[in-house]
């Protein structure tokens, strides 16, 4: 018998949805997962303009969340009618074409990240995609999960499939334990410091190692979510008994029969041991520190015990003149330590950050204080709020001093309205740091549920360590 | 969709790496119509918040005026997904994109509406960024079916590009009328797929 090539978990996926392969390189890859939104609109339009409808509506998930108000679950609450109506067109698409869709006030509505692996829609070995650039995220489970562009978006509405050209492999090693007060999000900030905001482009990554494969789904949710903030097409992390005791009795797994047999198949997705990855990067756990960023892209990171980098640090001209428009825009001083500077707000939500962990670790550290900023914690979903409210963190955000809000991607994005004020610092648990994403001229800065408590009691940027020596 | 084939145009530099898709078009005009986005691009880097124009932004100086082509540092088109980044482009007369590295799903996002990117070296993007930014305006030719850029002095430039888009870009192809002529092939592979994985159906 001939010697099969050893395969990473990206080629052991890949491979099995190729529908078609050109001579000029180019797959044309099967979709099985296809999670729809209320920015969706363009993509129902064009397949509508060609007198089309959906392939495969049954692959098919929809939730509003860029949209609708975090003020109160309802439709009347978005006051922009423009907007209000793309929500209501996404639930009237959904209804026409005969997909599962979550209104807004229904249990299961959220973020369409957080839903996916909630609802057990998105499963190990199967390809994902979304108009949504952190589709990414769903790899936690095992999945090749990418985000696509509204004309791709019509083209798996109408074909079940996308042509792609194979992305390269790329595994990030994270080994031994972490520091206390480290979390998957310091991890993964610190992994595209390392790279770069543009060192994964063309790459898919797969999350390997000791301290990815003892931390959570939630907290694999959180790294593979960034992946594209290295540039990287996907994130990937094997899946594990972690990940099968998480998918257990979820609405939309399979069940009896069915699921022994999944799960036969999914204890083969893993990468063989020789297989070989064109770009690799360890990191060892214990160096981590709570990261924060400084600038306005997530590659800008930092320790939080650290200081603000100056221009001349940097070795390439581009790299200098980036950092200068950087501090300018965020105004601050370069050479100052990062830890001492005061902030307005603070945000605790997002696709990256505003699962059930998330909410516990941040209640853990709001418990009994009081923060001295305007600070909000948006869950991730109707199932999230409802599981913390049993739990009682919302009554500890509340009496800390926190506003508990509505489900959706709110001031991560501000296309529902949640934004900032011009010149307003912002502390965020959210993915991008871009000038303007959070309204125009504020400045963020990205952090973990844990810090940003921290930074939100204290008033300044400061770590969950400093709050504790308070 | 629109045919690329070849462009003979003025360029303009945008001397800036990581310009992601929130600095093309900012979050707050995604709600809008299309033509209500055209007067969005690079809002925030041409505009000051009171409104006036900032001077300095290529886009507001009248040797620019006309540009079809854009030339931009490392990792243009980073971040979110929304492809109104390359309509809002397009909608403002650019129709080719050259820099040393794109954001995977902007660089999709131009063979869907007939936009070309060009990757070319880092070091030749500097210089020609350099030579917009100190010197004159240039007249750039780019032709997709030779894979080349040439400069008014004589030079070229070779670009690489898949072959499956640049037929694409070359004839106009909508993909969605190309992949319902494997519709055959999709069909067999969903019957083989839900039954060796029916979980997934």
């Amino acid at each position: 018998m001939e010697h099969q090539r050893p395969n990473t978990l990206f080629d052991k996926v890949w491979d099995r949805h190729v529908v078609h392969h050109r001579l000029d390189g180019y797959q044309l890859l099967y979709v099985d997962r296809h999670l729809l939104h209320d920015g969706s609109s363009e993509g129902f339009a064009r397949l509508q303009r060609r007198g089309m409808t959906i392939r495969r509506p049954n692959l098919s998930l929809a939730t509003p969340d860029h949209f609708n108000s975090t003020a109160s679950a309802s439709l009347i609450a978005i006051q922009d009618p423009h907007k209000r109506s793309l929500v209501e067109r996404l639930r009237d698409n959904a209804k026409r074409e005969a997909i599962v869709h979550f209104a807004i006030g229904e249990i299961e509505q959220g973020i369409a990240h957080v839903v996916g692996p909630e609802q057990g829609f998105t499963l190990p070995g199967t390809t994902v995609v979304c108009g949504d650039s952190h589709t990414a995220t769903h790899g936690a489970l095992g999945a090749l999960a990418f985000g696509i562009g509204s004309s791709e978006v019509s083209h798996v509405m109408a074909t079940q499939t996308l042509w792609q050209r194979k992305p390269k492999a790329m595994k990030v090693s994270v080994e031994g334990a972490l520091q206390s007060g480290v979390y998957a999000k310091d991890i993964v900030l610190r992994i595209i410091a390392e790279l770069g905001a543009g060192g994964g482009v063309g790459h898919v990554i797969e999350y390997a190692g000791s301290t990815i494969r003892s931390l959570s789904i939630e907290a694999r949710l959180t790294i593979c979510n960034m992946s594209i903030e290295a540039g990287a097409r996907a994130g990937m992390i094997a899946p594990d008994d972690v990940t099968f005791d998480y998918l257990t009795d979820r609405p939309r797994v399979p069940q009896g029969e069915s699921w022994e047999k999944a799960l036969r198949y999914w204890r083969t997705l893993k990468s063989d041991d020789e297989a070989v990855f064109s770009k690799e990067l360890r990191l060892d756990a214990s160096s981590i520190q709570p990261m924060v960023t400084w600038g306005t892209s997530p590659e800008d990171c930092i320790g939080i015990n650290e200081k603000i980098p100056v221009p001349e640090s940097f070795s390439s001209t581009d790299k200098r003149q980036a950092c200068e428009r950087a501090l300018a825009y965020m105004d601050l001083l370069g050479g100052k330590p990062i830890s001492t500077v005061a902030i307005d707000r603070v945000f605790i939500g997002s696709c990256t950050n505003s699962r059930i962990e998330d909410l516990r670790v941040a209640a853990s550290i709001a418990k009994g204080r009081k923060v001295t900023v305007p600070a909000w914690v948006v869950p991730g979903s109707g199932l999230v709020k409802r599981e913390a409210e049993a739990e009682g963190l919302d009554r500890i955000f509340r009496d800390a001093g926190f506003e508990w809000r509505q489900p959706g991607c709110s001031m991560c994005v501000g296309m529902n309205g949640d934004v900032g004020y011009r010149g307003e610092r912002i502390v965020s648990t959210s993915n991008r740091n871009f000038m303007g994403r959070q309204g125009a001229g504020v400045r963020t800065h990205l952090a973990s549920p844990a810090t940003a408590v921290a930074c939100a009691v204290l008033g300044r940027i400061a770590s969950v360590e400093q709050l504790r020596g308070h | 969709m629109k045919a690329f084939v070849l462009l003979h145009a003025k360029a303009m530099p945008l001397a800036l790496a990581n310009v992601d898709t929130d600095q093309i078009i900012p979050a707050r005009y995604l709600g809008l119509d299309r033509a209500d986005q055209v007067k969005a691009l690079f809002r925030d880097l041409r505009f000051c918040p009171r409104g006036e124009l900032i001077a300095a932004f290529p886009m507001n100086q009248e040797r620019f005026a006309g540009a079809k082509i854009l030339v931009a540092y490392r990792n243009f088109g980073c971040g979110s997904s929304r492809e109104n980044a390359v309509s809002t482009l397009l909608d403002n007369g650019f129709e080719c994109v050259i820099a040393p590295s794109f954001g995977d799903i902007f660089y999709n996002n131009c063979f869907q509406n007939g936009m070309l990117p060009v990757v070319l070296d880092g070091h030749r993007v500097s210089k020609l960024i350099d030579l917009l930014t100190n010197d004159k305006e240039l007249m750039i030719d780019v032709d997709l079916n030779e894979q080349s850029v040439r400069f008014p002095d004589g030079s070229m430039d070779h670009f690489e590009i898949d072959t499956f888009r640049k037929d694409c870009l070359l004839k106009g192809i909508d993909a969605i009328d190309l992949t319902l002529s494997y519709i055959s092939e999709i069909d067999a592979y969903e019957r083989d797929h839900f039954i060796e994985r029916q979980w997934q159906s």
